[in-house]
């Protein structure tokens, strides 16, 4: 439990230095989409969000904070996957970042709403799969 | 300092990601796997992230802009459409069909890990091919 109160508490306060600093919303998905944009002198704090963001990972192995994490090798599913997670956070203007700390920080009803529905999703999703037993 | 802040938080938002274990996907389908053997912790990533960001929202609300820049940048979109649910529809399955949201996606990316890299890869064509056709629905 420690572990992840002590992660989310980090992610709290990067989100807070860079509403507080720069006054932007947190979200991967903007920092996503940022990165097609950062011609745009306006969107290129995505870019440099995002290089401190993969940086992360190099960091915590030498920190000994990394643990090996567990992931589908069944390519159809991490294509269809993949490509689902990019189409819905972009039309839905939102993800776990933007939408489900940021803007449940905020109080935001439309966060709110998409933080609910896309966990329900979520939940729905996994059930079904497995139900009908796929196995990963 | 712009730059600063910016690198600082994708970092410290990254390390978040990492220790919490957000970032591992068996995880993340256990915490969705609420009628099966649910494991219920990463609410607590959830649940500590939005406290520390409600905290540095209501004090920003006395602000007139942020530290180190013109304004701040609130989304700009205020009523619940169609596109908001829809949305959120299909990004739930895929996150329950895999167990990676963007972030955690991102920063596994280092991994070389072939299935992050498999996943990011469709992530960046879902996210283009939705954003050709918005731009293409406007005109």
């Amino acid at each position: 439990m420690w572990d992840e109160l002590v992660g989310g508490t980090f992610i709290g306060i990067a989100a807070a230095m860079v509403w507080l600093g720069l006054g932007r919303i947190s979200g991967m998905t903007s920092v996503l989409s940022g990165l097609f944009t950062v011609l745009q002198p306006q969107k290129r704090w995505a870019l440099w969000f995002f290089i401190g963001l993969l940086a992360a990972y190099p960091a915590s192995l030498m920190m000994g904070l990394s643990r090996p994490i567990v992931i589908t090798d069944n390519v159809m599913l991490l294509l269809s996957g993949g490509f689902l997670v990019g189409i819905g956070t972009y039309i839905g203007n939102g993800c776990t970042s933007g939408h489900g700390v940021c803007g449940m920080g905020r109080l935001s009803h439309r966060s709110i709403l998409a933080t609910v529905v896309f966990m329900s999703a979520g939940i729905a999703t996994v059930a079904v799969m497995n139900a009908v037993g796929v196995t990963l | 300092m712009k730059i600063l802040i910016a690198l600082l938080g994708g970092f410290i938002f990254g390390l978040g990601l990492l220790v919490s274990g957000m970032n591992d996907p068996a995880k993340v389908r256990g915490f969705l796997d609420v009628f099966g053997e649910w494991r219920p912790e990463l609410i607590a990533v959830m649940g500590s992230a939005v406290t520390v960001f409600f905290i540095a929202y209501q004090l920003s609300r006395k602000w007139k802009a942020p530290l180190f820049s013109e304004r701040f940048h609130l989304p700009n979109l205020k009523v619940v459409d169609k596109n908001l649910i829809v949305g959120a529809i299909l990004f739930g399955v895929g996150w329950g069909l895999v167990g990676l949201c963007p972030g955690p996606a991102l920063v596994n990316l280092l991994t070389f890990d072939s299935s992050i890299l498999w996943f990011v890869g469709a992530l960046l064509v879902g996210n283009r091919l939705a954003h050709v056709w918005s731009v293409q629905k406007k005109h």
